[in-house]
C-alpha cells in the first residue's frame, strides 16, 4: 500500500491516457514526462568506494558488504585518485566510503593526503568498526574519533532509529549500543558540538519498504531522544530512501513487495527532487579504478557512459563533466518523495 | 471474485468515483487535509489516530494504509502499538460502561 505526499493512498488515475506512463519503472520515461533532461551540473565531489570488507553485513546494504568480503582498493588507485583531487581544484570534496573504509590500508593515507591538499573530507562511518576493527586482521579501530577530529574530516554515520529495535533489526543484535558508544566518543573528541566546526551528521534510512518521514521532522526527534535518553549531540539527520538493488531488493522479491515497492516510488516521482540528484555532481570511484555516476551505479556494474573515459586511470575531467548520466530502473529511488541522496533530501 | 478482500483493492479506491468523480474528488480532497498535513496536530498524529480507528472499526484497508502510513511519519511499532491499545481500550470501555445500564435494570427488578 502506498500514500502520496500528502498521506492519503495512492490512486490510479480512473481515465487518464494521455500521462500514463509507457512503463511504470521507466525512468527516462518519467523524466520526459515531465520535461526533465538531467545533465551534470559539476564535478564538485569525488567518491571513493574504497573496498567491501566491513565488520558489519546490513540488511539493507546496497554494497553487499560484509567481513568475508576481500575487493579493496590497492595503494596505486588511490594514488591516482589523489593525483585527480591535486590537479583539479573545483573538485572540493573527498568522500570516502565502502564497506567500512576505515579498513582498507591506505585509508589514512588518503584522509591525510586530501587534507593537505585543502580538500573538504567526508568519510562513511558506521560506528561500530570503532569496538569491532578489522575483521580480518584484528586491527584495533578505536583510534578513529581522535584521528577524524585531527584531520577534521566530516563523519557521516548510520543510525537508523534513535531506539534500539529499528537499528538492530536492519544493522544487526547489538549494534544499536555500540552505535550510541561510537557517537559519545565522537561527542568526546568534540564532534556534534556547537562552535567545534567538527560535523557530525547521522543517516536515517527506513527499516522495510516504506518511504522515509520528513527529514525536518525526524531529525527534530533524533536530536531529542538522542540527547534526552544518553546526552548525545549530533549536526544533521539525513534521510535516505531504500535503493532497490541488491540486498534490499532480494528481501522484496523473496516477500514479494518488489512490484508494490517499485510502483510506491515511481508514484512519488518528484520533478523537483530530480533536480538535485548527487549523480549531477559527483563522480563515483570504485575499488578498482572504475568510474560510474553514482555509488549505486556502480556496485550494480553500470560504468558511465560508453563516450567517456571510464577509469580513474584515464580521467578527463572536460568530458566526463559533458558526459551523458545513464539512467536505470533503481534511479526511482532517489527521485521518489523529497528525493534521496548521500547528503539526504533533494527537494 | 474469490474473495470480499483484496489488498490489491486498495489502489483501486478512486473508482468508486466512477459514476461520480465530483464527489469523490472533494472527498479526497478532505480526506487529504484532514489526515495528511501537519496542523493543530502532526501529521504523525493524525496517522497514530488512522491507526487506531482502522483497528476500531477492523477496516483491513485502512489497516494496511494506516501502518504504512505511521511507518512514513516517523512513528515506530512501539508508538504504533500504544495507539491500537487506545483504541482497545476506549472499545471495551464503551462495553463495560453500559454495565451501568445492567445495573439499572437489576435495580428496576429487584434483582
Amino acid at each position: 500500500m502506498e500514500f502520496n505526499n500528502l498521506g492519503i493512498p495512492m490512486i490510479i488515475p480512473i481515465v487518464e491516457p494521455e500521462i500514463a506512463p509507457a512503463s511504470r519503472f521507466d525512468f527516462h520515461e518519467s523524466l520526459a514526462r515531465h520535461g526533465l533532461e538531467l545533465k551534470p551540473t559539476s564535478i564538485d565531489t569525488l567518491q571513493v568506494n574504497v573496498g567491501k570488507l566491513c565488520n558489519q553485513a546490513c540488511h539493507h546494504c546496497h554494497v553487499d558488504a560484509s567481513p568475508i568480503r576481500t575487493e579493496s582498493m590497492d595503494r596505486r588507485t588511490a594514488e591516482r585518485c589523489i593525483q585527480v583531487l591535486a590537479g583539479h581544484p573545483g573538485i572540493t570534496k573527498l568522500d570516502i566510503t565502502g564497506g567500512a573504509p576505515e579498513l582498507n590500508p591506505n585509508f589514512d593515507w588518503m584522509v591525510k593526503e586530501a587534507r593537505t591538499l585543502g580538500k573538504h573530507v567526508m568519510v562513511r562511518h558506521n560506528l561500530t568498526v570503532q569496538f569491532d576493527g578489522n575483521p580480518v586482521t584484528g586491527e584495533s579501530k578505536e583510534y578513529l574519533p581522535e584521528f577524524f577530529a585531527e584531520h577534521r574530516c566530516e563523519v557521516i554515520s548510520s543510525l537508523p532509529f534513535y531506539s534500539q529495535y529499528f537499528t538492530d533489526k536492519q544493522r544487526g543484535k547489538g549494534v544499536f549500543d555500540k552505535s550510541i558508544e561510537g557517537i559519545r566518543r565522537l561527542n568526546d573528541a568534540g564532534y556534534g558540538k556547537p562552535d567545534s566546526g567538527l560535523l557530525l551528521n547521522l543517516v536515517y534510512n527506513p527499516a522495510g519498504a516504506f518511504l522515509p518521514a520528513s527529514q525536518g521532522s525526524l531529525e527534530a526527534d533524533f536530536k531529542r531522544e538522542l540527547w534526552n535518553r544518553s546526552g548525545l549531540l549530533f549536526n544533521n539527520l539525513y534521510t535516505i530512501t531504500n535503493m532497490p538493488i541488491h540486498r534490499f531488493r532480494e528481501d522484496l522479491l523473496r516477500h514479494g513487495g518488489y512490484d508494490e515497492y517499485m510502483t510506491k516510488l515511481v508514484n512519488a516521482f518528484n520533478p523537483d527532487a530530480a533536480g538535485g540528484v548527487m549523480c549531477r555532481s559527483l563522480i563515483s570511484v570504485d575499488y578498482d579504478g572504475r568510474l560510474s555516476d553514482c555509488d549505486f551505479n556502480q556496485m550494480l556494474d553500470i560504468p558511465l557512459d560508453a563516450a567517456v573515459p571510464r577509469s580513474i586511470f584515464d580521467w578527463d575531467f572536460d568530458a566526463i563533466l559533458h558526459r551523458r548520466i545513464v539512467f536505470a530502473d533503481h534511479c526511482f529511488g532517489c527521485t521518489a518523495g523529497a528525493g534521496s541522496s548521500c547528503g539526504g533530501t533533494t527537494a | 471474485m474469490s474473495n470480499y478482500y483484496e489488498s490489491s483493492d486498495l489502489s483501486r479506491f478512486a473508482e468508486v468515483g466512477t459514476h461520480n468523480k465530483a464527489l469523490m474528488d472533494k472527498f479526497f480532497e478532505y480526506y487529504a487535509m484532514a489526515t495528511g498535513t501537519d496542523g493543530a496536530l502532526t501529521k504523525r498524529e493524525k496517522q497514530l489516530i488512522g491507526l487506531a480507528v482502522a483497528h476500531t472499526i477492523q477496516c483491513p484497508y485502512c489497516i494496511d494504509a494506516y501502518s504504512t502510513g505511521c511507518l512514513e511519519a516517523g512513528a515506530d511499532p512501539a508508538q504504533m502499538t500504544e495507539s491500537i491499545h487506545v483504541a482497545a481500550a476506549v472499545r471495551g470501555g464503551a462495553s463495560l460502561v453500559h454495565g451501568v445500564q445492567m445495573l439499572n435494570v437489576l435495580e428496576k427488578v429487584g434483582a
